[in-house]
């Protein structure tokens, strides 16, 4: 009889120096190809359409008054599915319980950009969304104005009506939608938008809209979905990165229990594309995935297998004691800086390959007949999927149809479309629908993994404690001056521009494991170093390390440097607003002015990603076992005038103070002879609830700016502030 | 090989093999599919059903252990979403990607079943089984204590002053 599987205690690992983030040593090393992709950053830099977008493409009004609005972009947990339609309802001016939603299929001409990754949706969506709510109102007040023969002036709406107070007369949308849908829409610049104060529904929660489906456990994932004579396949890739298949036993696995077919992929080297494998499709996944443990396959590994952690860990090292490849960014001069500081500190920190690993494990439907392909696909890049596969089967992209299911969990894994690659090609070589579904074995193994990367630092301070110096010899991964996606540093990263003797420099380090964008991609390592060596630097200097941020942020900033990017869309740093929350959660968390049990202490970081500016302050007790327990848990945050969706807003950010402690503690993923060592979650572990804070109390500043995103920029201050809290009570990191 | 199966209350014979684990059987063969897969070695939790009222593993069950066992999945916790973590789960506004929410709530209301009031620590230690990715916990712990209040209020202990406890 099956039993409840035990899980062990696993609490934070021991500390080791700077280095929570450790590279396991594994044997290997030799020859290298490297593998570039495309930057995922590309699709972060999303703008709005060129083409305003027409109310009509998104409100659909029905004659009861009942508004069907749709959603979007894809729906991982962000809360896009509530949150962007909020966005129209409220310039529409109607009550939100006579809203209905509905997710768009995919059509970037009709919705303009729908992509989740970047913290993007509040950014791009705040002000072109807002005007097709505003425009349909528009629309709709002009019908009623024709209807009554009074100017339009006059007119108010409220609550879904249209009403006249000279006259007394009112009328409900749904009595005025079949005419105002014969108007032309108006210019978009031209319309008058609610003043904050007025807003009824944006500041508002609405709940997660599609919570009664998920308790009740109504089918709405893309691993969910069927049609009448479906097919399910899965699909071995060699276990190194950009193997080919050579030859399988494939007789042998057509004869077993409901298989149906079983062909070698030849596919091609994109990693991003559809790569070489063995697809087995059969009656039912059960039965494809037991006749896939008897495939052998003969491998052609290609050059990546001479790759592992050690090999990495080795080249970093040699790199270290080397002059850097490149130079990024120098200001003053740090040598002479360094020279005449009164303390001076060096370090070096390292941190490992991580894997996303969302609950829900790759998937996506496709269906191929007549020369079109449907698809069905949790992907939060559908546009690119859409191109994927219509590159992958020579098709063009106007004959695909893409659906959008809810998606359990991205992360930034879902930004790549390999599987939905993968199952085109199935189901073209098949002609019937076909559910492709990986294994968490498939998923932890065949992951674009957050790189690793190693920082060799040196800073000063002066006599009075004043940050003179900074010194960043960056190793990471990529080859002749181009870094792997999302290995890359951004030349003015913090504290650039703040500290007159200043220089970051690089080298790379060849790599064929795929990489890509992690929740908070670059800021979730880059934070962790930075923040941690500013910690070691104020304690050097013998200032309170949230005194010592802000003195920091007290210069004028340096010149930026041209072309600086890689933070996705918004303005450059501004460094008032990051003290404005550093203040904030002073004050929240009781900075300094807490009395703490023995053992116990607290943490301060702060960073600045996707536009959003974050405090943080973890406090940590420290057990006599050098286990730890993160035992309260504070976010400030400014992220412009309106929090859109509160509750939500509350609930995504205590969930990235989560993932960022398990981003610390549970994802690390080597490599041994080019492949992935770890495949399920006995190796990797993602917090589990007794290791979760019993509080984490969020904040958002007051802030005169636009809004932005919340999802990532929460992430990065969570792992360098706990390494704060660490350190303050026990002296050691 | 035919077992007799009986799931939410109907009783069902399936054609499967001995040792077909009864997440596949839900899933692909009853066309339930809330319960989920994460993991498929008993490590996530999002799988998790009522054997005979206590929360097993749907991945780690083979068919021929389940059968004529009753078993409940996440669609039959409640004929219509009532059951009290469901409403709780809501009202606290839980999910944020939802994959693992069924598989918690599964958990949560096999021990509620044992343990009407649980502490944060009674919580932490029977539903350590269950990850969730995005993070929910303290969510879920809230969630916890708001269903086993409306459970005692549904079902009042009589006291003299007319008032539940």
């Amino acid at each position: 009889m099956a039993t409840m599987t035990t899980v062990p205690n696993t609490r934070v690992k021991k500390l080791s120096r700077r280095s929570f983030f450790r590279v396991s040593a594994i044997a290997g090393g030799g020859m290298l190809l490297a593998y570039y992709v495309e930057p995922v950053t590309k699709v972060f830099a999303q703008r709005g359409p060129q083409a305003p977008l027409l109310p009509s493409s998104f409100i659909k009004i029905a004659p009861d008054g009942i508004a069907t609005i749709m959603a979007k972009n894809p729906e991982e947990g962000q809360g896009v599915k509530a949150m962007l339609p909020m966005l129209i309802a409220e310039e529409l001016d109607i009550d939100w319980k006579d809203v209905r939603l509905e997710q768009a299929d995919v059509d970037t001409a009709k919705y303009g950009p729908q992509v989740a990754g970047g913290s993007t949706a509040t950014p791009v969506n705040w002000v072109p969304l807002r005007q097709v709510g505003a425009g349909a109102r528009h629309m709709l007040i002009a019908a009623a104005a024709q209807t009554w023969n009074v100017p339009e002036a006059e007119c108010t709406t409220a609550s879904g009506r249209v009403m006249h107070a000279a006259s007394g007369k009112s009328l409900g949308y749904g009595e005025l939608a079949a005419k105002a849908a014969t108007l032309t829409p108006p210019d978009p610049a031209s319309l008058k938008m609610k003043d904050k104060k007025d807003y009824k529904i944006i500041g508002t929660t609405v709940k997660g809209v599609d919570n009664l489906k998920i308790v009740t456990g109504q089918p709405q994932y893309g691993i969910d979905f069927e049609l009448p004579g479906m097919l399910y396949a899965v699909f071995q890739k060699c276990p190194v990165y950009g193997g080919k298949a050579v030859s399988a036993n494939l007789d042998q696995i057509k004869a077993m229990p409901g298989v149906k077919h079983a062909f070698i992929v030849e596919g091609g080297t994109d990693l991003n594309g559809l790569l070489p494998g063995v697809a087995v499709v059969a009656d039912t996944w059960y039965h494809a995935n037991t006749a896939r443990k008897s495939l052998k396959v003969q491998w052609d590994e290609g050059p990546t297998a001479s790759q592992s952690s050690k090999s990495f860990a080795d080249a970093a090292e040699a790199f270290s004691k080397q002059t850097p490849q490149d130079t990024l960014r120098t200001d003053g001069n740090v040598e002479s800086a360094i020279g005449s500081a009164a303390k001076v500190v060096e370090a070096a920190y390292s941190y490992p390959f991580i894997s996303h690993v969302p609950l829900e494990p790759q998937n996506c439907s496709a269906h191929f007949h007549d020369g079109k392909l449907e698809l069905w696909a949790p992907s939060q890049t559908p546009q690119q999927g859409l191109q994927v596969a219509a590159r992958t089967i020579g098709i063009e992209p106007s004959d695909i149809t893409m659906h959008q299911p809810r998606i359990g969990g991205g992360f930034g894994r879902r930004l790549v479309n390999d599987y939905v690659a993968e199952v085109s090609w199935i189901a073209k070589q098949v002609g019937v629908p076909v559910k492709l579904l990986w294994t968490r074995e498939d998923d932890v193994q065949h992951d674009f993994y957050r790189p690793g990367g190693f920082h060799y630092l040196k800073g000063g301070v002066d006599a009075s404690g004043k940050l003179t110096a900074w010194h960043d010899h960056f190793v990471s991964y990529g080859r002749d001056g181009r870094f792997v996606p999302s290995g890359d540093i951004g030349a003015d990263e913090f504290p650039g521009r703040f500290i007159p003797n200043y220089s970051l420099q690089y080298s790379l380090i060849p790599c064929g494991i795929p990489t890509g964008a992690m929740r908070a991609p670059r800021s979730n390592a880059l934070a962790f170093v930075i923040q941690s060596f500013i910690d070691e630097l104020a304690h050097a200097g013998g200032k309170d390390p949230l005194q010592f941020r802000l003195e920091i942020m007290d210069n004028p900033p340096l010149a930026a440097s041209q072309g600086a990017g890689g933070r996705g869309v918004g303005p450059e740093f501004n460094a008032p607003r990051m003290q404005g929350v550093l203040r904030l959660v002073q004050k929240t968390s009781g900075w300094g002015t807490r009395t703490l049990p023995k053992g116990t202490a607290m943490g301060v970081a702060c960073h600045f990603s996707h536009s959003g500016y974050f405090a943080e302050v973890a406090e940590v007790k420290v057990n006599s076992d050098k286990s730890i327990r993160v035992t309260n848990f504070w976010v400030a945050a400014d992220i412009g005038s309106q929090i859109i969706n509160p509750g939500p807003a509350t609930n995504l950010s205590q969930g990235a103070v989560i993932d960022g402690m398990s981003q610390l503690m549970g994802y690390e993923v080597t490599f041994d002879k080019g492949a992935a060592v770890q495949s399920n979650f006995l190796e990797l572990q993602p917090l589990r609830i007794h290791q979760a804070p019993p509080e984490i109390h969020v904040d958002f500043a007051d802030s005169q700016y636009s809004p932005t995103g919340l999802g990532e920029p929460a992430l990065p201050p969570v792992l360098p502030a706990i390494a704060n809290a660490i350190f303050a009570a026990t002296g050691e990191r | 090989m035919p077992y007799k199966l009986i799931v939410n209350g109907k009783t069902t014979t399936v054609d499967a093999p001995a040792d077909m684990p009864m997440l596949w059987v839900l899933r692909d063969m009853l066309n339930l599919k809330g319960t989920k897969y994460g993991c498929g070695i008993g490590m996530c939790g999002a799988c998790t059903i009522h054997l005979r009222g206590t929360a097993v593993r749907a991945c780690q069950t083979h068919v021929s252990e389940a059968a004529g066992v009753p078993i409940t999945t996440i669609e039959g916790l409640s004929s219509d979403g009532e059951h009290p973590c469901q409403i709780a789960w809501q009202e606290i506004d839980v999910p944020q990607c939802g994959y693992c929410q069924a598989g918690q709530i599964m958990s949560a209301s096999a021990m509620l079943a044992k343990n009407p009031k649980p502490t944060d620590k009674d919580i932490d230690a029977q539903m350590m089984g269950n990850i969730c990715r995005c993070g929910t916990y303290l969510r879920i712990r809230q969630a916890i204590h708001r269903a086993a209040e409306l459970a005692t209020a549904a079902k009042p202990t009589p006291s003299r002053n007319g008032h539940g406890n």
